[in-house]
């Protein structure tokens, strides 16, 4: 237990539980804790109005290592459980901490509609494409065909894209990032803590032991300028060693173009906007996703300002009160057809 | 006893009468009722209520399965139950006299609406000739009034079309009624008034409508008597006719008031339950919040969240969904957080007879979550009873940081009762500590009670974690130390035996020793108080004890068991508060189990106690 610290004055080190961190050495995982640490203090948020909650997976012990309220729920349900949190005190910053098995298969519904009601939370996706904890069946985000111990022969099934997901529920603040790529993270974390509404931050997470180098691709350095690609406000879609590739559409279909070939300009390729208030654009490029003739997009795929679910609860809350007066137990009681009995 | 009326009619005084209203489940028959109920509780009579309706909405018309049913008892004396057979039927439909008439007492008098007693409607409720005019019900008093062509010809010029026409002779049969027992038609012209405020067609309509049907009494030689029904000598006070589940919603608004604390409800619809979470989110301005989940998890869950951030959190559900909430409930006794969890219970299982009440969640309840998960467990007894067990769940969950879990039933919540209104001032407060000393705090401390500290987010230096992975005492860290596991599952175990210290005694009502103790739980208490009554009338030495608290048990239980031969437990189940009685109390219990989705017939647990106590019921 800490004192009372001035928010000017937090440092990373106040957000660190006196908890030994037990994952794995090595895991993704470390990488995120230590720039949500980072983080936090820059948030102009006073430490004791910070919660975290989690279900049930690796990522969701991440609140026993955070020195805020949190909570360790059960499997999927930590957003129906922060939702609750955060409607019944608005005032205070509600963190999730969840894995692709806890948020995409047993929690899904929450996730749906957590971001459909605009629930003011940050949602942090440990997409590791494995269940971790249960010691490596496949998850709703592996690729078909991956041989894990509960798909010797491959899995049959196809994955859910956590980015599409959110963007087709209509969360107003999606974004994807890498567990190595450290400055992106923090840039990303910080971001998401910032929007007002839901805040869905899809971190790619190696899992070292059951799924080691499934992002390969996307850190190494030899590979990743070709296959990733990075969104930026107000810029076209660039990527490539020496940024001299690009996306742009072909109708509604994303297509890569070489900017060397003497047919196609800088002019010619998508500008990003991350404000657009249609999902439609941030929905092309979401496809664009593990798709190994494309690059996969990282950033701020969509923010958006709505009214968030706690602010229309309040809201309606002022209204009838204004309409009606305060809520009086007596004549609530005594309310309704009454008769006297001598 | 009867006196002459100024147009040659009869007025007799009766003591209690049961009137079913029956129809079409698109009739509005459950409207009729409501209506001939707050007039005759606002005339003084106490009452009781039973709506009995399908699960369908608008089930097909004129079918068996599409009977939608109001039943309602009342009387000059206490009235505890709906009734077992009523004195009068109205059937708007040959499916509903098919359905109803069996429950009809020898001489009842049945009023239908002849017009829909056509070959279509006679085939659809399987009659081969027209029970109206064959001698099929020679037994009773038939009236055939054509009620549909009657409320035709009376509401010809409100400018309402031909289907709002025949809709409203509901209100022909309900003023019908009106006339028959000499009750005024105001109240229901004042509910339509404000009601339709806007619809000028729609009050001419059902106004014409509950006039022609009362004036049809008054002005024809239909009926030679009507009847009246001397006011219930009932307490001094205010009253209100009060359903259940509004007596549950308004009980957890007084919680909230009583306690300080802002209320959260998160649910997600179900029948029987839905109508607290119609009723809670129209309080607003009490600064309510409820949140219509996406499931029954979610429900939970929400509120959950809620009681971490320091609200009286509640969630409402009916068997299938307390079904759901099964884990969540287990991670809001690990977390020793306080929760209320109100369960509406109806026919099961699965989906079961929605509709319908049943006392089969009991087990449920107690049990039915992993591990050792013990949860205080209570039980509304009446629709009233609602209002202070809602009160009483808030304030032991508070007190204790446990899961309380209401049992009320489909019965009780749907049907109503005259209520004496309590002042504010006669209810106790609800005592609440949040914790914000920083100095020495331990999230999993513990205080006389065993209670461990609420300390809610937003409180500077009381920082800590909770969840579903077992904690070491008094710290709260995680902890899969062996005895340390076995002296938390005692602490949640103890937690809820210390109740015991504040719950009420057990009384009993009769000698405190004999040869048979009546024991019911819950909704059932009304049956039982007038069964227990009619065995003493013929003579029968009986006495009856009734409980609110199952977990724990009050801390007389025991001891007053032990002083009689023989204990009798009546139940809309297969004997459930049976097996835990004599689980916990080594005690041979005889049952007594229906599970027809209705209340328990008085009589047959008067005959039950002849039977038992070798007495003759005639």
């Amino acid at each position: 237990m800490t004192d009372k610290i001035d928010v000017a004055e937090l440092k990373p080190k106040d957000f660190q539980s006196d908890q030994d961190v037990r994952w794995c050495p090595g895991c993704g995982d470390y990488s995120v804790l230590a720039q949500v640490q980072k983080i936090s203090p820059k948030l102009g948020i006073k430490k004791e109005d910070f919660v975290w909650v989690a279900g049930i997976g690796c990522s969701s012990r991440f609140p026993y290592y955070m020195d805020t309220y949190g909570m360790h729920t059960i499997h999927g349900r930590a957003p129906a459980i922060a939702t609750g949190i955060k409607v019944a005190r608005p005032e205070l910053s509600v963190w999730v901490s969840t894995g692709d098995g806890d948020l995409m298969s047993i929690g899904g519904n929450h996730f749906i509609h957590a971001c459909r009601k605009n629930i003011d939370l940050k949602l942090i996706l440990f997409n590791n494409q494995i269940y971790g904890l249960t010691k490596g069946q496949y998850s709703p985000t592996s690729a078909k065909g991956k041989v894990t111990k509960s798909s010797p022969y491959g899995s049959v099934d196809y994955p859910f894209n956590p980015t599409s997901l959110a963007l087709g529920s209509e969360a107003t603040f999606v974004a994807r990032t890498l567990d190595r790529d450290t400055k992106h993270l923090q840039k990303m974390l910080l971001r998401a803590g910032e929007h007002k509404g839901i805040a869905f931050l899809e971190v790619y997470q190696n899992c070292l032991i059951f799924n080691d180098g499934v992002y390969k691709s996307y850190t190494d350095k030899e590979t990743k300028s070709d296959s990733i690609i990075s969104l930026e406000q107000g810029e076209p879609l660039l990527f490539g060693k020496n940024f001299d590739k690009g996306i742009k559409l072909d109708g509604f279909k994303p297509v890569v173009v070489d900017l060397n070939d003497g047919k196609h300009s800088i002019d010619d390729l998508l500008v990003h906007d991350e404000f657009d208030e249609a999902p439609i654009r941030a929905f092309i490029y979401s496809h664009m996703t593990d798709d190994p003739s494309m690059p996969t997009p990282i950033g701020v795929f969509r923010q958006i300002r709505k009214q968030t679910y706690d602010e229309a609860v309040n809201e309606q809350i002022d209204i009838v009160t204004a309409k009606k007066g305060e809520g009086d137990l007596e004549s609530l009681l005594f309310s309704g057809n009454t008769w006297e009995v001598e | 006893m009867a006196k002459e009326e100024k147009n040659g009619k009869k007025i007799q005084q009766l003591e209690n009468v049961t009137v079913m209203f029956a129809g079409d489940s698109g009739d509005g028959m459950q409207l009729t009722g409501t209506q001939f109920s707050d007039t005759t509780a606002f005339l003084g009579n106490d009452l009781s209520t039973l709506p009995d309706y399908p699960s369908e909405i608008r089930a097909p018309l004129g079918t068996l399965y599409g009977v939608s049913g109001f039943q309602l008892h009342f009387g000059s004396s206490n009235v505890y139950t709906p009734g077992d057979n009523p004195d009068v039927l109205v059937a708007m439909n040959p499916a509903a006299l098919k359905v109803n008439v069996k429950n009809l007492k020898p001489r009842g008098i049945i009023i239908c609406n002849s017009d829909a007693f056509d070959a279509k409607n006679l085939k659809l409720a399987e009659y081969d000739s027209n029970p109206i005019e064959d001698d099929s019900l020679s037994e009773f008093k038939v009236f055939p009034v054509p009620i549909t062509s009657l409320t035709i010809a009376a509401l010809k010029d409100c400018g309402l079309k031909p289907k709002e026409v025949t809709r409203s002779k509901n209100f022909f049969a309900l003023g019908l009624m009106y006339w028959l027992f000499n009750e005024p038609l105001e109240p229901t012209l004042e509910w339509v008034n404000q009601k339709f405020a806007k619809k000028p067609e729609i009050i001419c309509g059902n106004e014409k409508a509950l006039k022609s049907g009362f004036y049809l009494g008054e002005n024809t030689e239909l009926f030679a008597s009507r009847y009246k029904i001397a006011k219930a000598k009932l307490p001094s006070g205010t009253y209100r006719s009060i359903s259940g589940n509004e007596a549950t919603a308004i009980g957890l608004i007084a919680a909230s008031k009583l306690s300080g604390l802002p209320l959260f409800l998160g649910s997600y619809p179900i029948t029987p339950a839905t109508d607290i979470l119609h009723h809670l989110s129209k309080y607003k301005n009490f600064g309510v919040k409820t949140l219509q989940a996406e499931d029954e998890i979610a429900g939970i869950a929400s509120s959950i969240g809620a009681s971490f951030g320091g609200n009286l959190a509640v969630t409402t559900t009916s068997g299938p969904g307390l079904a759901l909430k099964t884990e969540a409930t287990g991670l809001a006794l690990m977390a020793e957080l306080p929760l209320v969890i109100v369960n509406v219970q109806r026919g099961g299982p699965s989906t079961g007879l929605p509709t319908k009440t049943e006392q089969s969640d009991l087990l449920q309840a107690m049990y039915g979550r992993s591990g050792e998960s013990p949860v205080a467990v209570i039980a509304a007894t009446s629709p009233s009873d609602c209002f202070y067990m809602a009160i009483e769940a808030c304030r032991l969950a508070l007190k204790y940081m446990v899961p309380v879990i209401l049992l009320t039933d489909g019965y009780i919540a749907n049907g109503a009762e005259p209520w004496r209104i309590p002042h504010t001032s006669e209810l106790e407060k609800i005592e609440v500590t949040q914790r914000t000393d920083p100095e020495g705090f331990q999230p999993y401390d513990r205080d006389e009670n065993l209670a461990r500290p609420w300390a809610v987010p937003g409180t500077p230096g009381l920082e800590h974690r909770i969840g579903g992975l077992e904690k070491a005492n008094i710290t709260g860290n995680v902890s899969h130390d062996p005895e340390n596991h076995h002296l938390m599952s005692q602490i949640r175990a103890e937690k809820i035996e210390n109740m015991q210290k504040v719950i009420p005694d057990i009384e009993v009502d009769g000698d405190e020793e004999g040869e048979l103790l009546i024991l019911g739980w819950g909704g059932t208490m009304g049956s039982i108080i007038e069964a227990v009554k009619d065995a003493r009338k013929k003579g029968l030495k009986v006495s009856r004890a009734h409980l609110q608290y199952i977990n724990p048990f009050p801390k007389n239980l025991g001891e007053v068991l032990s002083k009689f031969d023989k204990v009798l437990v009546p139940e809309i189940n297969m004997g459930q508060l049976a097996k835990i009685l004599r689980e916990r109390y080594l005690i041979p219990v005889i049952q007594f189990n229906k599970m027809r989705g209705l209340p328990l017939k008085t009589f047959e647990i008067t005959e039950k106690i002849a039977e038992i106590l070798g007495g003759n019921n005639d």
